[in-house]
């Protein structure tokens, strides 16, 4: 055991210390989603983060990246500095944390050099096309056509639950060209410019009265045969690769840290008759509870980090981060509610708005992100099944070799 | 030993949900939700009224029908079931008890049939009663309220409010001039909470008058124990609701070429719902029951099934959401009513673990 960093590594962190220090006036304000607005003060940090090698950090420089060698430490180093300093990473979102590292690895050398540029600077923003309303925990089942005409792939078929496709240039989709092949054999993944004709877009509004998904329909739409990714029919070997990096995404522990020290100061400006809400030992106690949880997903996004550094397969303790930090979210979020009593209960529009009407947001979203990205049933079928190698349940219909 | 509805309960139940569901679809729920400034469906109150389910806890000569707290809980559970938009709680609940235990027999006279009727409405802030947030309250003052009170349960077009301030419980007209009300808007927009302010309000109608010292006080401790009842009675019916809609669509919805009902996981989860609903519709009944019949049981069940039900309700709505996946964020899911509805029962007068300190409390348990 050793938790010191290294002397490099160190001199890695003061310096970006300074820099945030001394940057602090040029980065955009934080939001919590796209909003579909283009923000150039956005564009900018990115700009100078991107110079400095804090964003885009392992992209080769050809693609618009830092060019940096991949180094998990220093990535460590960077999400818990920005973290510190409450400053905004730059962009981000599906396109530059799930499509870039996807098209870096299986894309062809036009592909990167056409669109992992725009995405790293943030001028393109993607959508994740993957789920349909008959086909979600079970993906493999979708049913979205891709006909092939000459050099030209033309789709059909609706996608449901795509989270920005309504600011989406483009979208990273699943479509089925092998209408014959075996369920997984017939999934191609496909690159859709979201202004090409048959596209229509329905945002859905979500029990958070936002419309952070939106249901996106395919009538006859065409896209040239070079935007698919990889070979035709080896899309759902390539979208394991993206939900990968989705699932490292939900869950994080940095999420669940910041989440807890908000609600910690939630507690200590609450006053109940007069006293901080912190002070009943109730729901102090909860907090505790919470924290110790907090610090184990902390402390085991070191021991991944280790594994990682290491080469070493993490096990089933790699599996299940995203079970338990979206739970963590959730209730760290139930815990600030309940700390606020009736105040608890107030949601944004009123004269009364304030900090207390954001957590039946967080409340809520965090709910959406454990049924997001795979169920928390399906987490716990992969735990047991890739992690404890039980058997899968007995099934009247034919076998499944991959859920979601 | 006969533990359980009685055949005129049942009855009642049935006939209030062929009348919730034809008057109030959630086409309309939603619509009263999202357009009506008061929150409340006038039309359907006053079919409630002519059923004399809005009186039920008003004596029969003020035109009531003299129930139980049973006989209210099995309204609330039918209106939570309904997501009903409807003052209950408030109006036929809350004023009528105060009104009962400390009216003076003009004021019961005045208000009481008014109520029955469905043709006013009152409402009671209580808040502070449980506890206060940040700087509300009310101060008396030479005869004038100042402050203000918070979270004032169907506010929105009350006719005339109950407030509490000192030893004295006062009875304030919406149009007093310094009263103010302003909405607070919550997650659940089924009810409609607001915060009253006062400015020097005319505080020259105290209900009981000539009340006994700690007359006012007690009155208010049975009114809570009543609607946290009720509020529980709320939760039941919502939770039957959720599991009802969870059933139907673990029966529905395919993955993966079978029911998704099928899958062990999804039908523990339905499980787990029933198997902690059904114990908490029994504590239900017999806090309802306690409160009419077992004065020295009455507060500890009322506060201990407010508490539960509160936990019950907010896993189970939870659950729910988890059973219907993406689908169960939606706006356009239902289901998403009652996870607000729920939440709102849950916090209002008392979350979990305040009630679990006033359980302590009452049993002489805490220091
Ligand atoms: C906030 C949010 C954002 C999202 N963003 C995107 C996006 O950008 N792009 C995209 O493509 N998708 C997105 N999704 C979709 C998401 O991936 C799916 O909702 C999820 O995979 C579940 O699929 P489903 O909604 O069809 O539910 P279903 O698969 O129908 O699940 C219903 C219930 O059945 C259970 N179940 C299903 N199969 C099994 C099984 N084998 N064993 C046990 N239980 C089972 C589930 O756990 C769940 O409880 C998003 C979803 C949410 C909530």
């Amino acid at each position: 055991m050793e938790l010191e960093y290294s002397a490099d590594h160190e001199a890695f962190r003061r310096m970006l210390r300074a820099f945030l220090e001394n940057n602090r006036a040029r980065a955009p304000r934080m939001r919590t989603f796209a909003s579909g607005v283009v923000d150039p003060a956005l564009l900018g940090w990115q700009k100078l983060l991107i110079e400095h090698g804090y964003a885009a950090r392992g992209v080769p420089r050809e693609y618009g990246g830092a060019g940096a060698d991949p180094d998990p430490l220093i990535a460590t180093i960077i999400a818990e500095e920005f973290a510190q300093a409450r400053l905004s990473r730059g962009v981000s979102g599906q396109g530059l944390d799930m499509l870039v590292p996807t098209l870096l690895e299986h894309g062809s050398e036009e592909q990167k050099r056409r669109y992992v540029p725009p995405t790293v600077r943030g001028e393109m923003l993607w959508c994740q096309g993957y789920s349909e309303p008959g086909a979600g925990s079970d993906l493999a089942s979708l049913r979205t056509r891709g006909r092939v005409e000459g050099d030209t792939l033309v789709m059909d078929g609706q996608k449901i639950w795509t989270s920005t496709a309504q600011f989406a240039q483009m979208m990273f989709a699943l479509v089925r060209t092998e209408a014959d092949a075996p369920k997984h054999a017939g999934i191609s993944y496909v690159l859709v410019p979201m202004d090409t004709p048959g596209i229509t877009v329905r945002p859905l509004k979500t029990m958070t009265g936002e419309a952070e998904f939106n249901e996106v329909f395919f009538d006859a739409v065409r896209v040239p045969l070079e935007n698919l990714v990889g070979k035709r029919g080896e899309g759902w070997k390539i979208a394991n690769t993206t939900l990968r990096h989705e699932r490292n995404m939900l869950g994080s522990a940095s999420t669940s840290v910041k989440l807890f020290e908000s609600a910690r100061s939630t507690m200590r400006e609450n006053r109940v008759d007069g006293r901080p809400a912190l002070e009943n030992p109730v729901l102090r106690g909860r907090l505790m509870a919470l924290q110790a949880k907090t610090l184990a997903m902390k402390c085991h996004a070191m021991r991944l980090l280790t594994c990682q550094l290491r080469g070493e397969a993490a096990g089933v303790a790699g599996l299940v981060t995203k079970l338990n930090g979206c739970q963590l979210n959730f209730d760290l979020a139930g815990l600030a509610i309940d700390a606020l009593g009736e105040a608890g209960i107030l949601y944004r529009g009123g004269a009364q708005s304030s900090e207390a009407t954001r957590w039946q947001f967080h409340y809520m979203f965090q709910l959406g992100l454990i049924i997001g990205g795979g169920t928390a049933q399906i987490q716990k079928n992969i735990i047991a099944e890739r992690g404890l190698g039980m058997p899968r349940e007995p099934r009247p219909a034919v076998p499944d070799p991959d859920a979601r | 030993m006969d533990f359980g509805l009685s055949e005129e309960q049942r009855l009642l139940d049935a006939t209030l949900r062929r009348l919730l569901e034809e008057k109030l679809p959630l086409a309309r729920v939603r619509q009263v939700s999202a357009e009506s400034e008061d929150g409340v469906d006038e039309a359907a109150w006053r079919a409630l009224a002519e059923l004399g389910v809005v009186g039920c806890l008003i004596p029969e000569k003020q035109g009531g029908s003299a129930g139980t707290l049973l006989d209210a809980v099995v309204v609330a559970t039918a209106l939570g079931h309904g997501c009903a938009p409807l003052p209950f709680l408030g109006s036929a609940v809350l004023a009528p008890i105060l009104f009962d235990a400390l009216g003076s027999p003009a004021q019961q006279d005045e208000w009481l049939p008014r109520l029955a009727a469905g043709r006013a409405r009152v409402a009671v802030a209580l808040s502070e009663c449980v506890e206060r947030r940040d700087d509300a309250g009310l101060r008396l003052e030479a005869g004038r309220l100042h402050g203000s009170a918070r979270f004032v349960v169907d506010s929105a077009g009350a006719d005339v409010f109950l407030a509490p301030a000192g030893a004295a419980c006062f009875l304030l007209p919406a149009s007093a001039p310094g009263l103010e009300l302003r909405p607070m808007p919550t997650i659940d927009r089924s009810r409609r909470l607001s915060e009253l302010t006062f400015d020097g309000v005319a505080a020259d109608e105290p209900l009981a008058g000539d009340a006994a010292p700690g007359e006012v006080a007690a009155a208010i401790a049975r009114a809570l124990d009543a609607a946290r009842v009720v509020l529980a009675a709320d939760i039941v019916g919502s939770c039957d609701r959720a599991l009802e809609l969870s059933v139907a669509y673990a029966l529905t919805r395919e993955q993966f070429g079978r029911k998704i009902g099928s899958f062990q996981a999804v039908k523990h989860i339905c499980a787990e719902m029933a198997a902690a609903l059904e114990p908490a519709r029994s504590l239900l009944w017999y806090a309802a029951h306690a409160f009419d019949a077992l004065p020295a049981e009455a507060a500890l069940s009322a506060t201990l099934c407010k508490a539960h039900l509160s936990e019950v309700g907010r896993d189970l709505l939870r659950s729910a959401t988890e059973v219907h996946g993406g689908i169960g964020f939606t706006d356009e899911c239902d289901l998403q009513l009652w996870f607000k509805r729920v939440g709102l029962d849950r916090q209002l007068l008392g979350g979990p673990e305040r009630l679990y300190a006033h359980a302590a409390e009452l049993q002489h348990l805490s220091s």
